[in-house]
């Protein structure tokens, strides 16, 4: 039973409850070990940031476990090439641990290379690689020379740290193409969408947008990704970074070296799709511009407004718990909640910094609670205290609310749902309404017996 | 229908050239650790704890939770650089505390992943460490070595069974006749649950070991559960020693030197009987005479009847499946289980692939299929781009195996039946049953009425009356 579950001592410091007092949030540490974190590991933070590179062959180096967990399993979409959603893995064996395994690697990568022709291979190291010593950039150098094209290591081994350090391996990985391509034919008024992987098309509806206010958008990196656009983004006038836990490295690059400012953006729920459109129209300092994007964010709202009214008199009053990758994510969806008349009472994230969390401690009502790198007794635990009605979390987290009987709305990236700009806070309003409105948790025995742990 | 994304190049056209033979594309197993957390599912109390990176952990648990729809916590020894350089002891210490301080669980069950195994960790040490210093008195510590260099899930799944006997069965000196251990290759909880009751029905109660069936496929909660409820005692497995006999089921256990079952019969004497995948008529019959031998009862008259209904289905629907050719994929022990069910009722199982790379599989195969094995190819070591690369060729009327075949089976336009783990893409696969009559009969109305519906799809008067 959840009665009584502690909060271990070594994780005291990552909890934090709002208008309670206390010491700074702490955050950005390694997880604790036996605590049962809900993150993963550098590897997994490399290859779900590279992932949705159409054109490009991604291999795993490393035993098969690494490669097969993530098969085709991410929403994230492509308009053209579809060599991503394969899964390819050196597959190493007891042999290769003991003897190493860059033969292999280099054998696979040039048939790979031959019988696909992708336009960059990315290479991920896993633990293992690491281990033995393989020496995974000089193979990655030769099969380059002799196949033409960009063969590119992604130091990733697991134990390298959280998601979060494999980020900045990825971004590193990312940058070697930048700056490589032609950047004829970009625009005054341009921008790069980082961070945003087209789940279920999403980066093509925040496209759409910009270019009906007359920004063009050079790469969104790395959703519907091509390895051309990333080769001439750096041709860009601003980078504008959604999921900032995973892209700031690749964005502080270009602008360190190229010269091109960041602006965080979310698009995430009305308010801040909206400003982040005005913000860009702003940076460009063209008034008409601005006049356009007003006009869209007017259309939008006009058009999906009603929607949202109608479903915020059935929802107001509720009270969520969410518990996301990243802070910036957070952020808005405790906005978009609050303008469904939704409370947010209990808000983590695996990756969140201190800067973030002061937001985030920011923007919650006060008896929030907020944590760092939770794991599910934990969560199972606020959930009870704080009686909620949603849970907005990824895969990991359903079955606790489930088993809660208490809603949940995925907002990871295994969803094939679009949930980003206007028309995806209708979709995410819906997909919070059906589950919590369904007639059916009356037969939850938590619900049905009233029963508050 | 577009061709499969393992035969297009980057540019979106029909790749053309050989085949690349070096690298595993769209593997079709899973890795080691995962068979032994399924186990450690199945033990009552029991948090699985994986000594190694947190990220296997998490991939793990994703991928069983998205099965089974269910919590599945395991938990980590989140090894950084520095431990994979110097090793990882503190880190398995604080770590097992951690989990005995947040989940009081009855057992620990720990499995070493590549990263731990390569480094080479004294696991024998850190073990005999964390006893001392809790006098003996701390839950105890199952260990499996599980590298997924050296195998894959179904290895782990063997090696964990095991691993738990060998920890805590008992040399009792006495002997029960009417209890048996039921060792069950990975199969779904309906089907753990349906072997229990079938041993009941022999008047045999039965110790299943692992037990997921109530882990893996609970109820909804009161409150919440540290550790999800069921699964098998340590008490029941002590007694496991005392048991008239061992059954074991799966078709490379019998083949193992040295399985679980085969070792509880050198230790303590209890009987082993091996025996394939229960699933066909023929299958299932050789289990129930298993039964009949060890509990020297008849077979009981409801299971007489469902076996004349199961023959009667089968000639009730034989034109619709005769000489239908099917490709099979997964975990070996369900393939061949499979290949011998699909043979015996007329579906030609012209490829049988399995990611594990097993021994003598044709001849494995050969062993149950029934009418030869001039049109069967018999693929180990395969992964999915290599049974795609067949299917095309061969072009079958169905596929059957887990929701990885999905985009294969689009791609032909045949159904695929879904079964074996993961099922990712619908509903219920921890409910599906596929052993006995009773399970063979509700699996050959699933496969007659997937090609009733693909024939009914393709028609163009599309009939309502078949």
């Amino acid at each position: 039973m959840a009665e009584g579950i502690e909060i271990l001592e070594d994780r005291r410091g990552q909890v934090w409850t709002k208008g309670a007092g206390g010491p700074k949030l702490a955050c950005e540490r390694k997880s604790t070990a036996g605590s049962v974190t809900q993150r993963a590991c550098a590897f997994c933070g490399s290859r779900v940031v590279l992932y949705p590179i159409a054109d490009a062959l991604h291999i795993v180096h490393g035993p098969i476990g690494c490669a097969v967990y993530n098969w085709d399993i991410r929403g994230a979409l492509s308009s053209g090439a579809q060599l991503h959603r394969n899964s390819f893995s050196t597959d190493l064996t007891e042999k290769e641990v003991v003897f190493g395994g860059e033969k292999k690697l280099k054998a696979a990568l040039m048939e790979l290379i031959a019988y696909y022709k992708p336009k960059a291979a990315f290479v991920y190291s896993t633990c293992i690689v690491g281990l033995i010593g393989d020496d995974v950039g000089a193979v990655c150098k030769e099969v380059s020379l002799a196949s033409g094209i960009d063969v590119i290591p992604v130091d990733s081994p697991g134990f390298k740290g959280t998601k979060k350090s494999g980020y900045e391996a990825a971004c590193e990985a990312a940058y070697r193409l930048v700056g490589t391509g032609d950047t004829a034919g970009i625009g005054p008024y341009s921008v790069n969408l980082m961070g945003e992987f087209n789940i279920a098309g999403e980066a093509w509806m925040i496209r759409n947008y910009f270019e009906r206010i007359g920004i063009q958008v050079v790469a969104t990196i790395t959703g519907d990704g091509r390895v051309e656009d990333l080769r001439r983004c750096h041709g860009a006038k601003l980078n504008l970074v959604q999921c900032s836990g995973s892209m700031t490295h690749l964005a502080r690059l270009l602008d360190e070296r190229h010269g091109i400012p960041m602006q965080r953006v979310s698009f995430f729920g009305f308010e801040d799709t909206a400003r982040a459109l005005y913000e860009a129209a702003e940076f460009f300092k063209d008034p008409e511009l601005m006049c356009r994007a007003q006009e869209l964010v007017r259309e939008e709202i006009g058009r999906h407004l009603p929607r949202i009214k109608e479903l915020r008199r059935k929802l107001k009053g509720k009270r969520a718990a969410l518990y996301v990758g990243g802070a910036f994510k957070a952020f808005s969806l405790v906005l978009a909640l609050r303008s469904l008349g939704v409370q947010t009472v209990l808000a983590g994230t695996q990756t969140g910094s201190g800067e973030d969390y002061a937001q985030l401690q920011e923007l919650c009502d006060p008896g929030t609670i907020i944590v760092d790198d939770s794991n599910p007794l934990e969560l199972a635990k606020f959930v009870i205290e704080k009686d909620v009605d949603l849970f907005i979390g990824g895969v990991k987290e359903r079955p606790l609310a489930y088993k809660l009987g208490v809603a949940f709305c995925d907002h990871n990236h295994e969803r094939k749902i679009p949930l980003a700009g206007f028309e995806g806070m209708v979709h995410f309003a819906e997909e919070v309404a059906r589950s919590v409105l369904s007639p059916m948790w009356k037969f939850a025995p938590r619900r049905s017996l009233g029963v508050l742990a | 229908m577009s061709a499969g994304v393992d035969v297009l190049t980057a540019e979106g056209a029909r790749a053309e050239g050989e085949l690349p033979q070096a690298a595993t594309r769209n593997a079709c197993k899973l890795c080691s650790p995962l068979g032994a957390a399924m186990v450690f599912k199945g033990v009552q109390g029991c948090l699985p704890f994986l000594h190694g990176s947190q990220g296997c952990a998490t991939y793990i648990r994703r991928y069983m939770i998205s099965h089974f729809r269910e919590p599945v916590d395991i938990a980590s020894s989140s090894f950084s650089e520095e431990d994979a350089i110097f090793g990882g002891a503190r880190n398995f210490a604080e770590g097992v505390a951690n989990v005995i301080r947040q989940y009081e669980p009855r057992v620990i069950g720990v499995a070493t992943t590549c990263l731990s195994e390569t480094i080479g960790e004294n696991m024998l040490g850190m073990i005999q460490a964390y006893q001392d210093s809790h006098n003996g008195n701390g839950p105890p510590l199952v260990h499996v070595s599980t590298p997924a260099y050296t195998g894959t899930h179904t290895d782990g799944y063997f090696a964990a069974i095991k691993e738990v006997l060998r920890a805590f069965v008992r040399s009792s000196g006495h002997r029960y006749p009417r209890r048996v251990n039921l060792l069950p290759a990975m199969m779904s909880c309906a089907d753990l649950r349906h072997l229990r009751e079938l041993c009941a029905s022999y008047g045999l109660n039965a110790t299943l070991l692992p037990d997921y069936s109530e882990t893996l496929e609970g109820g909804s909660w009161e409150a919440y559960h540290r550790i999800s409820p069921g699964g098998t005692s340590i008490e029941e497995i002590e007694e496991m020693g005392a048991a008239a006999a061992t059954i074991e089921l799966g078709h490379t256990p019998a083949c193992a030197r040295e399985s679980a079952g085969g070792w509880l019969e050198g230790k303590l004497g209890v009987q082993r009987l091996s025996l394939g995948w229960p699933l066909g008529l023929r299958a299932s019959d050789k289990f129930f005479a298993v039964l009949a031998k060890v509990s020297r009862r008849r077979m009981p008259e409801n299971l007489a009847r469902l076996r004349a209904q199961l023959v009667d289905a089968y000639v009730d629907a034989h034109k619709y499946v005769s000489s239908k050719r099917a490709v099979l994929f997964g975990e070996p022990d369900l393939v061949v289980a499979l290949a011998g069910f699909l043979s015996e009722c007329g579906v030609r199982p012209v490829v049988c692939a399995t990611g594990a790379k097993v021994k003598d599989w044709g001849k494995l195969l050969a062993g149950e299929i029934e009418g030869g094995m001039e049109d069967v190819e018999a693929l180990s070591g395969a992964d999915h781009a290599q049974v795609a690369q067949r299917a095309r060729e061969l072009s079958p009327d169905l596929l059957l195996g887990s929701s990885k075949g999905y985009a294969l089976a689009r791609e032909l336009g045949v159904p695929l039946v879904r079964i074996g783990f993961p099922i990712h893409d619908r509903f219920g696969g921890q409910r599906q049953l596929a052993v006995g009559y009773q399970g063979t009969l509700e699996l050959f109305d699933r496969v007659v009425n997937a090609l009733l519906e693909a024939r009914q799809d393709h028609s163009e008067t599309g009939y309502s009356y078949l």
